[in-house]
């Protein structure tokens, strides 16, 4: 590297990760601090988490319904075995993806413009984890004994699970996924609780924030093991962003119903994880930037990158649209044949046409600089795709399922109000937990963004 | 304890008291003192106070012991209802069991069923005294081992926990002993004078016991009378035999001589006395082995699609008046004289000279059949046309009938209304039946009734009928009853009680006994008193009588041939052949193909089973064709008002495709309102249609479309196959030309209907990617072969596996969800012309694929291959996440979405095949190719050292099939009549291009068309 002859051409400074308003380390930590060590609670805040309480409290009911009466309350029925469970179990893990591809990847490629988002889209990678791993247990007939006959624990009758079957593929993706994010998001946040400890003026918030901050006296020993913990993490991650929504997509790749038995579901999948976890960071940061005002951290730049990421996804998911109709076509096969067609011209031809104006057309959008350092077009838009891609995972799900091999056995597939409940519970736990989270804890990783300042650039080259 | 126990003061015992009871005691007895030898007070205190002294504690609630105790009763009276009921006198441990009771060994006792008052025999396998199963009697007549539908059923009707468990008297509980009393008191002013003022109602008889009974009854009462009546009767054929022959003649037919058969709207395999013995011989003419190309031929013309028709080479759905003036041209082209005017039939089709040469060529072994709800002018020609075609004595027999007194039913039920109207009835006893609900609508039965001073009623449950009658006794079950009947050919045929009644009632014979002064008389004793001087039971009766009880049957009573002399010109009147106007309807109606007249209407098994054809359950519709409804401007689920007189019923419309045009065809046996838990309100009830004298269809009937919609519960709403070859088939001549046409439509050999090397149709090679010869350690491999060629749809497969699999009921709510858990479906697919379409039925059970998809997909391995072949379910290891059903093609498995098995109402837990286990919640459950029986022949296979034999094990579903369609047995044995199944030609398995390799396969259809006849 040294080789490389330095060029006198004219100075344009970088675009800036941060805004005009943040100057100094103080400003950065006040302003993020102030956002939990303070008695005042924005009153939206307040009608969050209230309306994520009711939607919890229905997810309880939904659950407890469910297990004490079976999946008989939902819409399944023979030959649509798998229906808003594993629709909204694949919607959850997907929309996790943005988190570690940012946290993980963007570290990794060393895009500093991260920093501002990282925090929060890992808590949200951690909460749609979260939401999605109930649904797998619960979509089970017999959830009390699949808890643990999934595992490969040693048992004095020698019966393991089926390796082969992409079910307990699952069961070790999705669940080294939580863990990892779980590690690298509470690693991040060590130096952070270090600081809202030194900062705590209240004798309960130092203590919490001081066990919370494990001894971090920020010393450079601290540091070098603390560069090197991420750093691994990251490593560590970085497949996973690929690994785990492939394995979830072989759950359909590898069955042989025509629609699932598709080899180019694991790129397709992880680009359409990808895209509908940047739509779902867009649309919890867009509202969050305006209610606290973190413009300065959360910059015009950020969400013009963000509507790159997503169109180019969007534009790999199209890919995967158009292949799976060519296919369908060139195999030749009555089966693959007829499935594309009844995709799009079958009982729920709508769906289908629905998601082709939600992924694909509406997406188009972001071509234009415009929309794309447009908060209010920037939400319409990720909210487009946040509806595009669970209609996808409907489609590929249902839709595929509903009409089959056996011409005697379609049938058709009615949600319940159980369905419903179930899922919109899991959206009210996905927001409670990031409304507490946001409050409790750092949204923004205050050490990382420092770096990004004129004077902690200096201290970095 | 004891010490208080023994505080009761005893009172000294006289040993003369002892010696007097035991004199009047006969056989083996057990006793458990002397106390309760001599039957003194105290010990009948002691027995009904077990802890007299503390007697007091029962009232304290909280007390612990009063708790343990209450836990420890109810613990044994849990059990309790587990246990056969044994008589009281026998309450003592199995020191030594009974004779021939193993436990986990079923024992099969062979006794007869009559539907419809004609018998066909059946086996029911009882597990420690418990009936679970019924089978066909392979020695009897009438089944040859098969049975239908209804049969299987009938087991379920036993413990259908909606019989009627006490003697009722006006809805308040009384005993039998005080209902004799009131009757013989209300009777006994009659006897003298005014007989004809008590009278009984029965259904049809065949049973010469009861035929003897109530003889003996009428020399008491002279002038009783004796009513018949239920819904589907033989009235019809009655009054064609006496248009024919001037007498009333039994007729019945031998398939298995005849070549040629045109059914007039008769649907002779699946429904009437004897239906699964025609299905046998008549599926046994249209087997393609090899070097036999030569099959019979059916002509069908029939209203509704029925089984029969829909393996029927040719098929034309006509109208009444249509099939009438059919059948008129056709004799007339047979050379018989009639009276009739009717306007020639308009033979669109081309049908009539080519039918007619046919069954010319074939005389001696042709055969007509005329419908059981054709008028007797049809019955009268078939007669003829038989008669004509040389065909009597050969393919049709006739005897003296078979009922004991042979009446018009429609008549006696309208003359017992009449006099009921009148005020001349005073007693009514109705035995069996429920003519409130199934008399037909003109006749206002009910109302009648209420005239009647002394009303009362022997039936299985308390229906429509009881909650008129002052006094309703509890009938025994079939299965509980001795008694005796005639099988379709005449053939005398026992009825032997398995199970002590649950509920205590009283049969038929008890019931009769005790007006005739033999109340009490043990049932064994009233039906051997009938046969007692029998020729065939002549010399050493009770060994006679014990070879009958072993058979079911008593051999060689098969009612001789009578000689008949035809009446021409045939007098078939000028009513006759009626044309339907343009826009008029013809309403028809006909008893259900599962639930009859209503009788089995509270039956779960019959309710859902898919009507055949028509795939519904749980309901009837207003059935239309295509055209029809199109030109009614009705669709699916529409409710349209029907009216006739001022009696009218609202019915949900649903099309069918085969149906015949300006035709509405309504079943009987829905819509009641008392039948129990089950048959309440399913459907709507047809009878208000229906008239006296004009029972089965009508002119006058208005139709009005309303705008509600109601829906029905089909198991199917696919009806074409979508380019998938499901089933195949192929016209005889096609067949001889092209042997391997079965490939023809392979969809593993071809692109874009190319044929093609299957090697360049996969990536891999056959040796990497192609199925590996299986070969079992055990030398047993099964496999399932499925003869299309035999299979009428009747579902009879589905019932049987349905009871031996303790397949659960779900109800209709959960069949529209579409989770119907039969374990075998039978598909049913239309091709061609949806006016006049081919019906295919395909019975679909586990493919059992070499390769199959759903057992590597399973988390937990609940589904996993056997050493023999099969894919096994574990279902205690089962997590329920559907995977395996998602990945199965052939969409076989079937999930326990909710609690479908009923684990709480006793008199089911009965019923239950204990080989079997019973599914919870949230488990996958398949056909297993009945692996319990496969268990119990390997068992018996290892003890004895001998290899399984062919034959030995025979799955439920293959074992009721009256058709013999499905063959079972070890593929490796290449002379198992599945290997030689499948070596066939025709032999092929559904989408095996998906590389599955299934053990079931099927045999393509072969239809034998008339070359003569091109459409």
């Amino acid at each position: 590297m040294s080789e490389v002859p330095r060029t006198k051409e004219a100075y344009s400074p970088p675009t800036p990760e941060l805004g005009p308003g943040q100057t100094s380390y103080t400003s950065i930590t006040e302003k993020i601090s102030g956002i939990v060590l303070t008695r005042k609670t924005p009153i939206p805040w307040f009608l969050a988490v209230i309306f994520g309480v009711q939607l919890v409290a229905i997810l309880q009911i939904a659950i407890a319904y469910l297990l004490y009466e079976g999946v008989g309350i939902w819409g399944l029925n023979i030959p649509i075995g798998w229906g808003f469970a594993i629709i909204n179990f694949v919607w959850w893990i997907g929309i996790g993806h943005a988190g570690t591809l940012i946290s993980a990847v963007l570290l990794l490629f060393r895009q500093k413009w991260r920093t501002s988002i990282n925090r929060s889209a890992e808590a949200m990678t951690i909460f749609a984890v979260m939401c999605a791993s109930m649904f797998p247990l619960l979509h089970t007939g017999r959830p009390w004994v699949a808890a643990y006959w999934l595992l490969p624990y040693p048992n004095s009758m020698d019966i393991w699970p089926q390796f082969r079957s992409p079910l307990i593929w699952d069961v070790f993706a999705v669940s080294t996924y939580l863990t990892i994010s779980l590690l690298f998001w509470l690693l991040g946040l060590i130096p952070d609780f270090a600081t809202f400890r030194d900062r705590a003026k209240n004798r309960i918030t130092q203590v919490i924030f001081g066990m919370l901050s494990m001894g971090w006296r920020g010393s450079a020993i601290h540091w070098e093991r603390y560069e090197m913990a991420s750093l691994m993490l990251a490593g560590l991650s970085t497949p996973l962003v690929l690994s785990v929504h492939s394995v979830v997509s072989f759950d359909f790749a590898v069955s042989i119903v025509p629609g699932w038995h598709t080899t180019i579901f694991p790129p397709y999948f992880v680009a359409g994880a990808i895209y509908a976890g940047f739509a779902m960071v867009l649309t919890l940061m867009i509202p969050l930037r305006k209610l606290y005002g973190l413009e300065d951290f959360i910059t015009e730049r950020h969400l013009d990158n963000m509507g790159k990421v997503m169109l180019v996804a969007g534009l790999i998911v199209g890919y995967g649209y158009f292949m799976e109709q060519l296919i369908g076509w060139y195999s030749a096969s009555v089966y693959e044949g007829f499935m594309m067609y009844n995709r799009m011209f079958g009982p729920y031809g709508h769906m289908y046409w629905l998601l082709i104006l939600c992924n694909i057309v509406v997406p188009q959008l972001l071509w234009s600089k415009q929309v794309r350092l447009s908060t209010f077009w920037l939400f319409v838009v990720s909210m487009f795709i946040n509806v595009g891609m669970w209609l996808e995972r409907f489609i590929i799900v249902v839709v595929s399922l509903h009409r089959d091999y056996m011409p005697s056995s379609w049938d058709m597939y009615y949600p319940t109000i159980w369905d419903w409940a179930l899922y919109a519970g899991t959206i009210g736990f996905f927001i409670l937990a990031f409304f507490l989270f946001v409050r409790a804890w750092p949204l923004i990783a205050v050490h990382e963004i420092r770096t990004l300042l004129p004077i902690g650039k200096k201290k970095d080259g | 304890m004891t010490e208080q126990v023994s505080t009761i003061s005893r009172k000294h015992l006289e040993l003369s008291e002892i010696r007097a009871s035991l004199s009047k005691r006969k056989g083996r007895d057990y006793w458990r003192s002397l106390d309760e030898l001599a039957a003194t007070e105290e010990f009948e205190e002691m027995l009904h106070r077990e802890f007299p002294e503390r007697a007091s504690e029962l009232v304290d609630p909280v007390s612990r012991r009063n708790f343990l105790k209450v836990m420890g009763a109810s613990l044994a009276f849990g059990g309790l209802t587990n246990c056969t009921i044994q008589p009281e006198e026998k309450i003592v441990p199995w020191v030594r069991a009974p004779e021939n009771i193993i436990p986990g060994k079923p024992l099969f006792y062979a006794t007869t069923s009559p539907v419809g008052g004609v018998g066909s025999g059946i086996l029911v396998e009882s597990h420690m005294g418990r009936p679970t199963k019924i089978e066909g009697n392979p020695d009897h007549p009438a089944s040859l081992g098969g049975t239908d539908s209804v049969t299987q059923a009938v087991i379920l009707e036993l413990y259908d926990p909606d019989r009627a468990q006490a003697v009722t008297n006006a809805g308040r509980i009384g005993t039998w002993n005080n209902f004799v009393q009131n009757l013989n008191d209300t009777i006994e002013p009659l006897r003298a004078n005014g007989s004809e003022r008590f009278r009984i109602l029965t259904e049809t008889v065949t049973s010469p016991t009861l035929g003897r009974q109530l003889a003996a009854l009428r020399q008491q009462f002279p002038a009783m009378k004796w009513h018949q009546y239920e819904p589907t009767n033989r009235d019809q054929s009655r009054s064609g035999a006496l248009l024919a022959y001037g007498e009333s003649v039994n007729t019945y037919y031998d398939f298995a001589k005849a070549k040629v058969v045109l059914s007039l709207d008769a649907d002779f395999a699946a429904t009437g006395p004897g239906s699964t013995r025609y299905a046998k011989d008549f599926a046994a003419g249209r087997r393609v082995r090899e070097n036999s190309k030569d099959l019979n031929r059916l002509y069908a013309v029939e209203t509704n699609p029925s089984p029969t028709g829909s393996i029927a080479d040719h098929r034309l759905p006509l109208d009444t008046g249509g099939i009438e003036r059919f059948a008129l041209t056709v004799a007339e082209k047979l050379g018989i004289r009639t009276d009739s005017n009717a306007a020639v039939f308009e033979d669109t089709a081309g049908w009539i000279p080519a039918l007619v040469r046919d069954l010319k060529k074939n005389s001696g072994a042709s055969l007509v059949v005329a419908g059981q709800q054709q008028s007797p002018a049809i019955h009268a020609l078939a007669h003829a046309m038989n008669e004509a075609l040389g065909n009597v004595g050969q393919t049709v027999h006739y005897t003296e009938p078979i009922e004991v007194d042979s009446i018009d039913q429609g008549s006696s039920i309208r003359d017992l209304v009449t006099d009921m109207n009148a005020g001349q009835v005073d007693v009514l006893l109705i035995v069996g039946g429920n003519p409130v609900y199934d008399t037909p609508g003109d006749l206002d039965f009910k109302s009648a009734l209420d005239n009647v001073k002394f009303r009362a009623q022997l039936s299985l449950t308390a229906d429509e009928t009881s909650l008129s009658c002052h006094w309703h006794i509890p009938q025994t079950h079939l299965l509980e009853t001795w008694s005796d009947c005639r099988a379709y050919d005449g053939t005398i045929s026992l009825i032997q009680p398995l199970i002590k009644p649950l509920y205590g009632g009283k049969s038929v014979h008890d019931l009769i006994a005790a007006l005739t002064g033999e109340g009490g008389k043990p049932g064994l004793d009233i039906v051997k008193e009938t046969w007692k001087d029998h020729p065939e039971f002549s010399n050493d009766f009770e060994n006679a009588w014990q070879t009958a009880l072993h058979n079911g049957f008593v051999s060689n009573t098969r009612l001789p041939d009578k000689r008949m002399r035809i009446r021409q010109p045939l007098q078939t009147g000028n009513t006759v052949g009626a044309v339907l106007d343009e826009e008029e309807l013809e309403l028809v109606i006909r008893p259900d193909a599962l639930l009859g007249g209503g009788r089995f209407s509270n039956n779960g098994w019959l309710q859902e089973t898919p009507t055949p054809v028509t795939l519904l359950t749980w309901d009837n519709a207003a059935l239309v064709s295509y055209a029809t409804a199109e030109q009614l401007g009705v669709q699916n689920g529409q409710i349209v008002e029907m009216s006739r007189d001022d009696r009218s019923i609202r019915a949900p419309i649903w099309i069918v495709p085969g149906q015949a045009d300006q035709t509405v065809t309504v079943h009987l046996g829905y819509g009641r309102t008392h039948a129990g838990r089950v048959g309440n309100d399913a459907g709507f009830d047809a009878y208000p249609l229906s008239a006296s004298g004009a029972m089965w269809n009508s002119r006058d009937v208005e139709l009005n479309k309303t705008f509600d919609q109601y829906e029905l519960a089909c198991t199917q709403d696919h009806h074409g196959m979508e380019d998938r070859h499901l089933v195949r088939h192929a016209n005889v001549d096609h067949y001889q030309k092209h042997p391997h046409f079965v490939k023809d439509h392979d969809p593993s050999f071809q692109i874009h209907g190319q044929d093609v090397d299957k090697d360049k149709l996969n990536l891999y090679t056959e040796e990497v990617h192609g199925a590996k010869e299986f070969k079992s350690t055990t030398g047993n491999s099964w496999g399932m072969a499925i003869d299309l060629n035999a299979c009428m749809g009747c579902n009879a497969c589905s019932v049987a596996c349905q009871s031996e699999n303790n397949i659960p009921v779900v109800g209709k709510e959960q069949v529209l969800k579409g989770r119907e858990m039969s374990w075998i479906r039978i598909d049913r697919y239309f091709t061609d012309d949806v006016d006049d379409p081919d019906i295919y039925h395909q019975p679909v059970p586990c493919q059992q694929c070499e390769n199959a998809p759903c057992e590597l997909v399973c988390p937990v391995t609940a589904t996993a291959h056997s050493e023999e072949g099969l894919n096994d379910m574990i279902y205690n290891r089962c997590v329920g996440t559907r995977y395996c059903s998602n990945n199965c093609p052939y969409k076989v498995r079937r999930f326990n979405f909710l609690q479908y098995a009923d684990r709480d109402t006793p008199s089911l837990k009965l019923g239950r095949n204990p080989d079997v286990t019973v599914r919870s919640r949230g488990v996958m459950e398949k056909c297993t190719y009945c692996t319990q029986r496969i268990n119990a022949a390997r068992i018996e296979s290892k003890k004895s050292g001998d290899p399984i034999a062919d034959g030995e094990i025979k799955t439920a579903c293959q074992q009721a099939c009256p058709t013999q369609a499905i063959s079972f047995g070890n593929l490796e044995d290449p002379n198992s009549e599945v290997s030689q199944w499948k070596a066939s030609e025709l032999n092929y398995g559904i989408l095996t291009d998906l590389n599955t390799n299934p053990r079931t396969t099927y045999l393509a259809r072969v239809r034998n068309p008339n070359p003569e006849i091109t459409t």
